[in-house]
């Protein structure tokens, strides 16, 4: 397989999101392990840009990034003790066994036989794809997506409606 | 564009690793993360499988996108029960939010 500009792109992009994720879990200091989880999921946004879905990329970065993973750094600031910088891991061993254990498996299992020695399923079927103008008129179109789309934001008003009320003061309660 | 195997290996040690924090870290917040991560690299494998699968058709974008927002829901609704859980134990372990065990 010759050396293009797409695999290099891939690689780099490989190794932020898996370093990102490693440093994600195995952090210390949780507020930098926020900073890894921005860099884990910048690496994932590149992948689709790679992958021609360049609106999925603006929404990784853009909802992601910059409300999640805020959402994060503030639940960090909000939950600072002591009490949690003693230990980070319970029952290391096991769980690192048992983490090498499904990737060899779904390696082994699923994506070796189904995917990497069946040669019609290495490349794309075709280089024409739907873009961004065909996602936004199926979320709008009536026999498409237009009833999930609407109860998507249902679904995300009772969740923010839902933390309020979880997350507020039990003392000035009404 | 380099084969469909290289992003479901990706996305399959990202899920591992994403697996491995929800399963040792002991602080709730890292735990929520590492579910950030397990949902992220699904959304890879979706986004993957639509390209070389599906191109025309317009699905596997739209359940990507929908998945952006379960995953800012689960979000901001757990980062709402830690703070809670926190407030009223002073402590962000999970082991030890054991109110309900019976």
């Amino acid at each position: 397989m010759e050396i293009t500009i797409v695999t290099v792109a891939f690689i780099v992009f490989a190794l932020i999101s898996l370093g990102g994720a490693i440093g994600v879990v195995t952090c210390h200091n949780l507020f930098r392990g926020t900073i890894w989880l921005m860099v884990s999921l910048f690496g994932a946004a590149g992948f689709f840009v790679l992958l021609s879905a360049p609106f999925l990329a603006a929404v990784q970065v853009l909802v992601y990034i910059g409300a999640i993973a805020i959402l994060f750094t503030f639940a960090v600031m909000l939950t600072r003790s002591i009490s949690n910088l003693k230990t980070r891991f319970t029952r290391l061993n096991i769980n690192i066994a048992a983490a090498i254990a499904l990737f060899v498996l779904l390696v082994v299992g699923v994506i070796g036989p189904v995917f990497i020695l069946n040669p019609d399923l290495q490349q794309p079927v075709s280089s024409v794809t739907r873009t961004t103008i065909d996602l936004g008129e199926a979320f709008a179109r009536g026999n498409s997506f237009a009833l999930p789309f609407e109860l998507a934001s249902l679904l995300l008003t009772a969740a923010m409606i839902g933390a309020i009320v979880i997350a507020r003061e039990s003392d000035d309660e009404v | 564009m380099v084969p469909l195997w290289f992003y479901l290996i990706v996305a399959a040690a990202l899920f591992c690793i994403g697996t491995f924090g929800v399963l040792a870290r002991r602080n709730g917040v890292a735990v929520l993360m590492s579910v950030e991560l397990m949902l992220n690299a699904v959304n890879i494998n979706l986004v993957a499988f639509w390209r070389y699968l599906t191109p025309e058709k317009i699905n596997g974008m739209a359940f990507a996108a929908f998945i952006f927002v379960v995953a800012a829901a689960e979000a901001a609704v757990g980062l709402a029960i830690i703070i809670s859980v926190y407030r009223n134990r002073r402590s962000v372990i999970p082991e030890e939010a054991d109110t309900l065990r019976g």
